[in-house]
């Protein structure tokens, strides 16, 4: 295992991508939702470095996954909290790593059901490509091409850090 | 029928330990019933939204198939089902089928023909929803609603909710369920629960002709006198009168049973300033619980509603997801 990647790095990406992003399209106070657990703490993380006060949203998206027909229910699973009324607010959705892009399409689902926000900005940790949906994060802290027996993945929450695991070896 | 089989858990976990019936608590263990009372929490966090709603059984149906009436019990399953957004059918088999003498394995069969994939059952006889288990096709989930005096494992796994919400724990309590446990299929599950998850001591408070025969070896203490059992108590369930389940006179009369183990305020001052009321319902007003307790601040009976529908939800969910985990792994096996 090695630590290849900075975080601070991928973080100072994350914002100032983020406040580009947000004064291009006029948004003024947005909210953040992180998808748990990695999204969670980054979440946490971009809402001190862009100043928004307002407490951030978690999402467990277990029951909305669309390998529940072939795993069945994560028993993992912890309440979702949203702490604010979603309908017509701009909100950015946070995960560590795209992939597939499943598990956003997921969450975008679960944000649904608690309301219709005006809008939604998708900012990812890392980018690992192979997706398999039309799915495309507008904010980037790495694009990343590994080789298949790597996973990466994102500790934390204090200190965040991220690890790239060699697997099957 | 296999009512007293020692060891249902290989007919209601999957090989990885997944729930895919539910039929009864005996077998299993504290790290499930925990899970499940996670799940459920989480389901409670569905209630509360603008869309009460979740997708995981679109597209599935679920049969209520009872065979004894119910109105509490039918409806949070099919609130329950709902919410899942499974498609659900209501079947009230006391008034229907049967009485024109189609037998059980017929009337499934005519269910399964509709490709129905869950059976939530009520029935009279003990172990019947196990007998269905058996017998159903591959695929399909079975859950019990309530079987004779056998079990009633969702009301008592949604009163374990309701405990863990007000008293956070289960170690060191001591809870007592009083009245007619010898009637009462959720009594037997509630000893089990209580002793699973770690409860101090589970009391029983009943006149002898109330209490099954060999009580104690379900796992509790026994009290014939309420004012004593009601000493150092953190929770009270207090269980209906099953009036239409009496054989014979095993009562002195109605007005005499409320007198020695109706609930009443000054019986209930008796126990820990916090202790929680807690009854299944429906509740027989001046029969077992005095009006001022059922309504007074320290029950929690409504809130046991609420919780129902929500563990109801997570019993179904992860039943249906543990028999989609084992077709799939069956069909991959199959092709390797």
């Amino acid at each position: 295992m090695t630590a290849l990647l900075e975080i601070d790095e991928l973080l100072d990406a994350l914002e100032s991508g983020l406040r580009r992003i947000l004064s291009e399209r006029g948004v003024e106070s947005p909210l953040l939702i992180g998808i748990r657990t990695g999204g969670v703490w980054l979440a946490d993380a971009l809402g001190k470095r862009l100043g928004i006060e307002q407490p951030y949203g978690e999402l467990d998206i277990s029951f909305y996954r669309d390998d529940f027909s072939r795993i069945g229910l994560n028993p993992r699973v912890t309440p979702s909290s949203l702490p604010f009324d979603t309908e017509g607010r701009d909100i950015i959705l946070i995960d560590d790593v795209i992939m597939s892009g499943r598990t956003i399409r997921a969450a975008m689902n679960e944000i649904f059901d608690y309301g219709r926000p005006a809008s939604i900005i998708l900012a990812t940790l890392i980018d690992m490509g192979a997706r398999e949906l039309p799915i495309q994060p507008d904010v980037v802290g790495r694009a990343l091409t590994l080789e298949a027996h790597q996973r990466v993945k994102l500790r934390g929450p204090e200190p965040l850090r991220i690890e790239l695991q060699e697997s099957g070896q | 029928m296999t009512a007293n089989d020692p060891s249902p858990n290989h007919l209601q976990l999957t090989r990885d330990g997944q729930l895919r019936h539910f039929l009864t608590l005996d077998g299993l263990s504290q790290a499930l019933l925990t899970d499940i009372l996670d799940t459920a929490d989480s389901f409670i966090e569905v209630g509360e939204r603008r869309i009460k709603k979740v997708p995981l059984l679109r597209g599935r149906t679920v049969v209520n198939l009872f065979f004894e009436s119910s109105t509490r019990t039918r409806s949070t399953f099919e609130l329950a089902a709902k919410r899942l957004s499974a498609d659900v059918l209501n079947l009230d088999i006391s008034t229907s089928a049967t009485s024109k003498g189609e037998s059980l394995s017929d009337t499934l069969l005519n269910l399964e023909a509709m490709a129905s994939d869950m059976f939530v059952v009520r029935h009279s006889q003990s172990g019947a929803p196990h007998f269905i288990a058996e017998s159903v096709t591959p695929g399909v989930a079975i859950i019990n609603a309530g079987d004779g005096r056998h079990a009633h494992p969702t009301q008592a796994m949604l009163d374990m909710l309701t405990i863990r919400q007000h008293k956070g724990r289960f170690a060191g309590l001591k809870v007592a369920i009083v009245g007619d446990v010898l009637h009462s299929r959720v009594a037997r599950s509630q000893i089990r629960a209580l002793n699973v998850l770690g409860a101090e001591e589970v009391r029983v408070i009943a006149p002898g002709t109330l209490l099954p025969r060999d009580v104690e070896d379900l796992g509790c203490t026994v009290e014939y006198d309420m004012a004593r059992g009601m000493k150092d108590l953190d929770v009270v369930i207090m269980l209906r009168l099953q009036k239409e389940r009496m054989e014979g006179a095993l009562l002195p009369s109605e007005r005499e049973f409320y007198r020695q183990y109706g609930l009443n305020q000054d019986k209930l001052a008796l126990a820990n300033p916090g202790c929680i009321v807690m009854h299944p319902g429906p509740i027989n007003r001046g029969v077992e619980i005095e009006s001022a307790v059922a309504d007074g601040p320290q029950s929690v009976i409504l809130s046991q509603v609420t919780n129902g529908i929500a563990i109801r939800m997570a019993v179904m969910s992860m039943a249906m997801g543990g028999q989609m985990a084992e077709r799939q792994q069956k069909q991959q096996e199959e092709q390797a």
